[in-house]
């Protein structure tokens, strides 16, 4: 996952998943602006897909929103939703606040 | 005795005689009120055994197999089967409706005014929905023995520790409650979505099937206080990052049902749909699934949160007036419904 890697955070997402909207919205609404790269827009995507379910596992919802930050995976709504409650997401995106538009 | 009657005769064992007599003991507990409930008279239109017993009888009639050993089911049996299942069913929800009136005698349960609604058109009862009832039914007498139970240890001098454990139980039996939803919202999303098994008033306050948490924290801190400083700033906090987390929840359900009304206006959802869009229609719906166990997701957050800044006792305070807060919504819909006023 190259593309994780090189930016701040990276929301992997699917044009019609309203949940990647959603997790979207609240990065947007912390005032960071993520990356969202679809994968049913990738040739590749499908590849994509399956890495993605391995990486969120069985109790993922679905292989989307899957979110990087500073190329480490988070994990998808659930983790983030928790983490963004208990005061840690704010934390971990001051490193990059800077970085973002 | 042949095996239709066996089949109809289930685990209480029951004979034939023992079956009128227990209905018409149902009937009776149905007409306790003065007036036969609403729901009874939707599922047994003359609230008499009789509608129940004629179908048993038909099934005596139409089994041939008397050796009462189960064998590949014929045509017969398959009938057999499906009656008594239905029959089953009936008694169910029989027995439901006489548990919802003890409860609503107790004011503890206050009837939605499309209370039967999982009961489709054709009469096909949702077991999934029909199961969740049941449960919330459950739910809400223990409830009540939680809040009894808060409300005597904030005025006692328990320790912190056995403080901890109430408080830890009452958690739980929240956290009960949004595992139940995700299991109905499976069954039945937009049942769930509306909140039909909530009384009328707290169907007013719903946001994605519930309480929303930004709220529930705004009503319980004047409460609660005094506050020392860090759990102040804690709780004020953590009821922004609840508006937020809600704001955006709220903005991708919004663009869901713009799809989904999309979706119904290009035919693609609903009996008429062709099956190569059947996916992308019950992928949406799924995605309604996904919103209302997000929302619940976030509601236990909320709660996780708050019993980690509160002291024991403060979560204490905090969980009782939660409790009696949704008490007070359930009595006010009950006033309200027993009070209508004639049109002037």
């Amino acid at each position: 996952m190259g593309l994780a890697s090189e930016n701040g955070l990276v929301i992997f997402s699917k044009s019609s998943c309203c949940m990647c909207y959603a997790v979207n919205m609240l990065f947007q609404g912390i005032g960071v602006k993520p990356v969202m790269y679809d994968i049913d827009q990738d040739p590749e995507g499908r590849e994509m897909e399956k890495a993605l379910m391995k990486l969120g596992g069985a109790a993922a919802a679905g292989p989307v929103p899957a979110v990087f930050i500073g190329g480490k995976f988070m994990g998808s709504t659930n983790e983030i939703m928790s983490a963004h409650l208990s005061g840690q997401l704010v934390q971990m995106l001051k490193p990059f606040h800077h970085s973002m538009s | 005795m042949n095996s239709s009657s066996t089949q109809f005769v289930t685990s209480g064992g029951m004979g034939m005689y023992d079956h009128m007599h227990q209905l018409s003991m149902w009937g009776e507990s149905f007409k306790s009120n003065g007036s036969p409930h609403p729901l009874s008279s939707m599922l047994l239109p003359n609230t008499s055994p009789s509608l129940i017993i004629t179908a048993d009888m038909k099934l005596d009639n139409q089994s041939e197999d008397t050796s009462g050993t189960p064998g590949p089911l014929n045509k017969y049996d398959q009938e057999v089967t499906k009656s008594s299942e239905k029959i089953q069913r009936r008694l169910a929800q029989n027995r439901e409706a006489a548990r919802k009136s003890r409860l609503r005698k107790k004011g503890l349960y206050v009837a939605s005014g499309v209370e039967a609604s999982h009961v489709g058109f054709n009469g096909a009862v949702n077991s999934g929905i029909a199961t969740f009832e049941a449960e919330y039914g459950h739910w809400l007498e223990e409830q009540q023995k939680h809040v009894s139970d808060l409300r005597a240890a904030v005025t006692s001098n328990i320790s912190d520790g056995e403080m901890r454990v109430l408080v830890e139980a009452s958690l739980n039996h929240y956290y009960e409650l949004f595992r139940m939803k995700g299991a109905a919202a499976k069954a039945d999303v937009f049942y769930v979505m509306s909140g039909l098994w909530k009384s009328s008033a707290e169907r007013f306050f719903l946001w994605i099937g519930g309480f929303r948490p930004s709220e529930l924290i705004k009503i319980l801190r004047p409460k609660i206080e005094p506050l020392a400083e860090p759990q102040l700033q804690g709780i004020c906090n953590l009821g922004q990052l609840c508006q937020q987390a809600e704001d955006a929840l709220s903005q991708g359900m919004d663009r869901l049902q713009q799809t989904l009304a999309q979706s119904v206006a290009d035919g693609q959802l609903g009996e008429a749909s062709y099956s190569p869009q059947i996916d992308t229609a019950m992928e949406k719906l799924d995605g309604v699934v996904r919103f209302v166990r997000q929302a619940d997701h976030l509601r236990k957050a909320a709660l996780v949160q708050v019993s980690q800044i509160l002291t024991p006792r403060q979560a204490a305070r905090g969980l009782l007036v939660l409790g009696e807060y949704f008490e007070r919504l359930r009595a006010l819909s009950q006033v309200w419904a027993t009070n209508t006023r004639e049109p002037e």
